[in-house]
């Protein structure tokens, strides 16, 4: 029988472990260091960070929480869509499915929805702490224009998620919701001065976002492809931006009198 | 079952609660902080955080990283597991729900259809809202306040962003998920949900009260006069006290700075104004613009 010290030896000292981790840990300045910059999703932090970042009072860690939602989100609804189809004839009855044939398919389900709800809450109160930490003041402006964008992406990932079950609860959500449109000044139907743009029912922003003049098939495909495609694709870019913004801007925000 | 139990507790409304809680919470949280960074300023003391050394990142920060995921985890796997998602009948088009509402990040938004026509409730309020976020770290030119929570340093800032955060926000979409029934009528948490339920209210318009019909042309020229005497005097009266009491405040925003500022204000405020107007004095329309000569405008404020 081989001690405890004997087998980790021989776990570690061969070839396959050295050239994932490339070398030991030590608890050193280097070592810390090296943990940090030499892993490719540590590095999005810098080496050393400010006290108040690691102290809950100042940041509720809202913001991480928040992107740590929308992984969860990735993730679950990547597995939601292995058993989706986006047609009126499937997407009920798919949903049903989840609920009475997959394994674990409620609570698949049910992470994705009240993961959205909770990631809509904290978004918003991520940006109240921006406020109130007066965090939006130079040099980060452009940074809080680039979280606004990202605040309004959420609500719309969550507003085109509500159709996909194909329920009376989504169908009518979303009907009040994109009846709106047509009340868009110029380009809705009914919205002022759009008679004399001979904007219809059947030319209008209200028509683009449904792809009909009623929610319908093609509405549940445009929604499917924004909300899974579209606007993530565009959340990862500006996550992107924001991030990379976070750390250029000088890290968590600090007292400037 | 007791209505109000009934309706807190709707799979969908406890996203809604917990968030009442969240945002209380953090709410008082941020406001204990900056009356406390408050009191050390005026004794002239360095904020919190002023001071700050550094720590490393690994692992100090990457540790309470992994326990907020976990818990964080823990908590939506909890809720995943004691409340399921609802899943209504099939989608109807024949057969519309009454109260038919939006999702909930929305009912804010459908609420002001009560007090405005959809092209302002629906379209231009929601994007001046984020026309006016995006515009806040632009028209704030007070480089007090920066990287840490105060309240005395921002105090104007600060009670605007509140009210239009917790009133104009959050509090309606309170009110449009709890407090709105059948016909979107007012329903107090404890009473039923009655659908025959019908309450006739008289509105009147603006002119209509001084016994001017509003859509007669002499009508259209009082609703815009005061229409346009309400964004004026906004505009102009802020412009004079200042000049007068801090001119110096009026030459650091400058012109574009000031119009900006005052006529996301004043637009803002126009929403419990109508508000008030509707609820309390039955007022639909302040002012109609159906027609000007032969050409059909049709905006209603």
């Amino acid at each position: 029988m081989k001690s405890l010290p004997e087998i980790t030896d021989k776990v570690k000292k061969n070839l396959i472990w050295k050239s994932i981790f490339r070398r030991d840990y030590r608890n050193t300045v280097r070592d810390k260091a090296q943990a940090v910059f030499g892993n490719v999703f540590l590095h999005l932090h810098p080496v050393q960070v400010r006290e108040s970042a690691v102290k809950l009072r100042f940041t509720w860690g809202m913001g991480g929480i928040t992107f740590f939602a929308f992984i969860l989100l990735v993730i679950t609804g990547v597995v939601l869509m292995f058993y989706y189809h986006p047609t009126i004839d499937q997407a009920y009855t798919d949903i049903k499915d989840l609920e009475f044939q997959v394994p674990f398919g409620v609570i698949l389900r049910n992470l994705h929805r009240w993961g959205a709800h909770f990631m809509v809450i904290v978004v918003m109160i991520h940006m109240f702490r921006v406020f109130m930490t007066g965090s939006y003041k130079a040099p980060r402006q452009f940074n809080w224009g680039i979280g606004v964008f990202l605040l309004v992406l959420t609500f719309l990932l969550s507003f085109t998620g509500y159709l996909t079950p194909w329920d009376q609860l989504g169908f009518w959500a979303i009907t009040v919701g994109t009846n709106m449109g047509a009340a868009t000044p110029l380009l809705g139907y009914q919205g002022p001065f759009s008679e004399y743009l001979h904007i219809t029912p059947y030319n209008d922003i209200r028509f683009a976002l449904l792809g009909g003049a009623q929610v319908g098939g093609n509405a549940l495909l445009r929604s499917y492809i924004w909300h899974c495609v579209a606007i993530p694709l565009i959340s990862i870019i500006l996550m992107f931006v924001h991030f990379w913004r976070v750390r250029k801007d000088g890290g968590i925000s600090k007292p400037q009198k | 079952m007791n209505p109000f139990i009934e309706i807190i507790t709707q799979p969908d409304n406890i996203a809604i609660v917990i968030m009442i809680f969240m945002v209380t919470f953090f709410m008082v949280w941020a406001f204990q902080q900056a009356f406390q960074n408050d009191r050390l300023l005026a004794a002239g003391l360095p904020v919190e955080g002023e001071n700050d050394s550094f720590v490393d990142t690994f692992k100090p920060l990457v540790r309470i990283e992994l326990i907020i995921a976990v818990v964080v985890m823990v908590g939506l796997t909890v809720w995943s597991i004691a409340v399921d998602a609802p899943l209504e009948e099939i989608a109807n088009p024949t057969i519309t729900p009454n109260p038919a509402k939006a999702p909930w990040y929305f009912l804010g938004l459908q609420e002001l259809l009560v007090y405005f026509d959809p092209w302002l409730a629906g379209v231009v309020l929601p994007s001046l809202i984020v026309v006016g976020l995006l515009a806040i770290p632009y028209i704030d030119i007070n480089p007090k306040g920066n990287g840490y929570y105060t309240f005395s340093e921002r105090k104007y800032a600060i009670m605007i962003f509140s009210f239009g955060f917790f009133v104009l926000w959050l509090l309606l979409i309170v009110i449009g998920v709890f407090f709105r029934g059948p016909g979107w009528l007012w329903y107090w948490p404890w009473q039923e949900w009655d659908h025959a339920r019908v309450v006739f209210e008289p509105t009147k318009d603006l002119t209509s009260v001084i016994g001017v019909d509003s859509r007669s042309w002499l009508g259209e020229v009082i609703g815009g006069f005061i229409v346009f005497s309400y964004m004026a005097i906004g505009m102009v009266a802020p412009y004079f006290y200042w000049k007068k009491n801090n001119p110096e405040l009026l030459s650091k925003l400058g012109m574009v700075r000031y119009i900006t500022i005052m006529f996301l204000f004043i637009t803002m405020m126009s929403i419990p104004i109508k508000m008030v107007l509707r609820l309390v004095f039955l007022i639909k329309y302040v002012w109609i613009l159906e027609y000007i000569g032969p050409f059909h405008i049709g905006i209603n404020f």
